[in-house]
């Protein structure tokens, strides 16, 4: 089957997920997010004119302020034109089908769609119907994938500990509806990272969760231990009507990330958090706040990335 | 009109047939097999040289969509589809719009077919009001209307002491009750299987236990009320053996496989292929080769179509938000033939799944071809290769996951009553 994200000469016509994503263009991107971390940093060069002419529309058919603004910001830094829309609150609730959308965007000469979806697979059905020189980012499709945020992620790791074929590090919460832990795993397994392992109660992963070939833990203090990196996942509060929590109460009981839980990690690992954080619920503040925590530069970093995979797709047209 | 099959390859499942025979048609009926009765004229002559003469396929699952659902299929273009597909008979579901819950929709429907003289049409009643799961239809006018057995679809019937009920009082008059075994809250909002894949693309799930848990409470209600139970579309491995079980202690149970899950796996789905998107949910591998060895073995009575066709726009969506089903009337002939093939079925055994095991299922005298009985027939080629092309498909639904397929075995004749009704060109 044909990678849906590589164009024929196999370079990267979309990102929409790191799975099948080849580890060279893996590299590619963290590399070129290397030379935009001083330009994204806000340092002496503010703007490059890579994307100069192009357009770039954010779509976002479920509303995102944080990702939304960091694909704005990225795009502007390159001198793209931005256009946000917010399809949620627009077209679909006139009764638009989504084929339509992506048409009437298409007819208005975009280069690059940024695209947010709550369904699982909207992104990869996009990209099937743009023109053939349109790109088509995805943003968070579902419970299936977000590869941006993965790749920062995976840039956080390379800053702070260079290498990835020594590492164990640990994925912690609610994996099932996690888009950014599936991009994670197939991320960090690409990469070379030996052990990953994932740890949540059983209601909050997938049932054949180690097919990804991650190791299962239920137990913070046995799966912490000797990690390298701790990549907490945001639990969203609706998951206590699902039968899936009796509290977040008793979540952070067992499952939130204490400096005392922290502590059975390995010296000098990292943590990390996709945002927005509940504090109190799946990680404390001394945690977040505290000298492991990497979660700020992320944010930072996530703008080097995004830049890198803009003007990756838009030499690759 | 008199008609003369020579030189053709027949198989009779029924009557344990499959050698060089030729068969006389006359006044509708199968006049004589091997040879012409006396003072016997042909006005028609077909030469079956190097092609296989059977019995019209019987589908037991076929939706034709009317009424209600006009703009995804209609009774023509659907019946169309059928007899270039071969099948002769079909039965429907009743999870039309409104449903077939009344005698009136029901001879309507009956009529309209009639009208039509394509296929034979035998519909299944509603098991319950609206298919809702709370009242009872008039299962015997339905039956004088023409309802060949009781069926909730695809609706769930979460009530237990209803579903007792409408067992009992089937059992009462000796009527057929159809269900496809699925736990509701199990599978709320999932559309795909809880395996490998689901979980790679993040979809929400319906697990094999949502199939043998209603699977198995069918079957002890059904030992409960000595009803006679049809199950319909199992999709697991663990449902294959549920049932052999029940069959082994001698519990009145049939049931049948779509042709989907014959072949497919839920690896097909691929990069959210929504022609996958079917109900039930394709499972693994390993369900699927337990279907057919379940098929095989006649754990699995019939193979059918599940023919389900959709509209073009209500597939170009995200997987999860597209409408599940796929169209299959003209796929069912070849897709048995490529089991077969695979599995080393003999041939009689194979068409048995879709000839006369599922006219018992309906209990209806067709699905054979014995002296005196209809001329439902079908004539193919076995030799006859081709691909999948959804715009050659007569069916108003398109789409297939079987797109692109390559096909061994391709209808020439059909025949119903006595007369052709399709022919390929």
């Amino acid at each position: 089957m044909k990678n849906p994200q590589l164009d024929n000469n196999g370079e990267l016509q979309h990102l929409l997920t790191t799975e099948g994503l080849p580890v060279e263009i893996i590299r590619d991107i963290l590399d070129r997010a290397a030379t935009f971390v001083d330009v994204s940093d806000g340092g002496d060069i503010k703007k490059t004119p890579l994307l100069h002419g192009k357009s770039v529309f954010n779509v976002f058919f479920e509303s995102s302020t944080r990702t939304r603004t960091t694909f704005e910001i990225a795009a502007k830094r390159l001198s793209a034109d931005v256009v946000n829309l917010n399809v949620g609150s627009s077209s679909t609730s006139k009764g638009e089908t989504l084929l339509d959308t992506v048409d009437n965007l298409c007819a208005m000469h975009a280069d690059m769609f940024v695209v947010r979806h709550a369904q699982s697979g909207a992104a990869h059905f996009i990209a099937r119907h743009v023109a053939p020189d349109v790109h088509v980012i995805n943003a968070g499709d579902g419970r299936h994938a977000h590869p941006t945020q993965a790749l920062l992620d995976m840039f956080t790791i390379r800053h702070y500990k260079k290498e990835f074929h020594n590492l164990r590090v640990a994925i912690v919460g609610d994996v099932l509806h996690s888009r950014v832990a599936r991009s994670q795993i197939h991320a960090l397994t690409t990469l070379g990272v030996p052990e990953v392992r994932v740890i949540a109660p059983k209601t909050l992963l997938p049932r054949h969760v180690e097919k990804l070939g991650v190791q299962v833990y239920h137990d913070m203090a046995l799966g912490l231990r000797d990690v390298d990196a701790v990549l907490m996942l945001r639990l969203q509060n609706e998951r206590m009507q699902g039968a899936l929590l009796p509290s977040a109460q008793e979540y952070f009981k067992y499952y939130g990330l204490t400096q005392e839980r922290l502590a059975l990690a390995k010296e000098g690992a990292i943590v990390m958090h996709p945002g927005p954080m509940n504090r109190g619920v799946e990680i404390d503040s001394s945690v977040a706040d505290g000298p492991h925590s990497v979660i700020l530069p992320q944010v930072t970093f996530g703008i080097a990335v995004r830049m890198a995979v803009m003007s990756m797709l838009a030499g690759n047209t | 009109m008199n008609i003369h099959i020579k030189n053709g390859r027949l198989i009779d499942p029924k009557n344990r047939i499959d050698s060089q025979q030729d068969i006389f048609i006359a006044d509708r009926r199968i006049a004589a097999i091997g040879k012409a009765p006396q003072g016997f004229a042909a006005s028609q002559v077909i030469d079956a040289g190097g092609l296989i003469v059977m019995p019209g396929l019987v589908d037991v699952a076929a939706r034709l969509r009317e009424p209600g659902y006009e703009y995804k299929a209609t009774l023509e273009s659907e019946m169309t589809a059928a007899v270039a597909g071969g099948v002769t008979s079909l039965s429907c579901p009743p999870d039309t719009d409104p449903p077939l819950d009344e005698p009136g929709l029901v001879e309507m429907l009956k009529h309209r077919a009639r009208l039509l003289n394509q296929a034979r049409v035998f519909p299944l009643g509603a098991l319950t009001y609206g298919l809702k799961g709370t009242e009872l239809t008039e299962m015997i006018e339905l039956t004088e209307a023409g309802c060949k057995a009781f069926s909730q679809a695809d609706a769930p019937l979460t009530d237990t002491r209803v579903l007792l009920r409408a067992m009992q009082y089937a059992a009462t008059f000796g009527y057929r009750v159809w269900l496809r075994p699925q736990d509701s809250f199990l599978a709320r909002n999932g559309v795909a299987h809880d395996g490998e894949v689901a979980t790679r693309l993040g979809l929400p799930t319906i697990p094999v236990v949502a199939e043998t848990i209603a699977l198995a409470t069918m079957l002890q209600l059904a030992g409960e009320t000595g009803v006679k139970l049809h199950i319909c579309r199992i999709s697991s491995a663990a449902a294959v053996e549920l049932i052999r079980n029940a069959k082994r202690e001698g519990l009145a149970v049939t049931c049948d496989v779509s042709m989907n899950h014959v072949h497919l796996t839920e690896m097909d789905i691929g990069f959210f292929d929504a022609n996958c998107h079917i109900v039930p949910p394709l499972r693994s591998l390993r369900d699927r080769d337990a279907l057919r060895a379940g098929l095989k073995d006649g754990t699995i009575d019939a193979v059918c179509s599940n023919h389900s066709p959709v509209d073009e726009d209500a597939k170009q969506l995200p997987f999860a938000e597209a409408e599940d089903g796929a169209t299959g009337l003209e796929l069912l002939l070849p897709l048995v033939l490529k089991w077969a093939e695979q599995e080393r079925v003999p041939l009689l055994d194979a068409l048995a799944r879709v000839t006369i095991n599922p006219a018992l299922l309906l209990g209806q005298k067709i699905g054979h071809l014995s002296v005196g009985a209809h001329a439902d027939i079908c004539v193919y080629d076995p030799g006859s290769a081709w691909k999948v092309e959804p715009a050659a498909l007569r069916s108003q639904g398109k789409n297939t996951p079987f797109n692109g397929y390559e096909m061994q075995g391709r209808v020439r004749y059909t025949l119903l009553d006595g007369q052709v009704v399709y022919q390929s060109t």
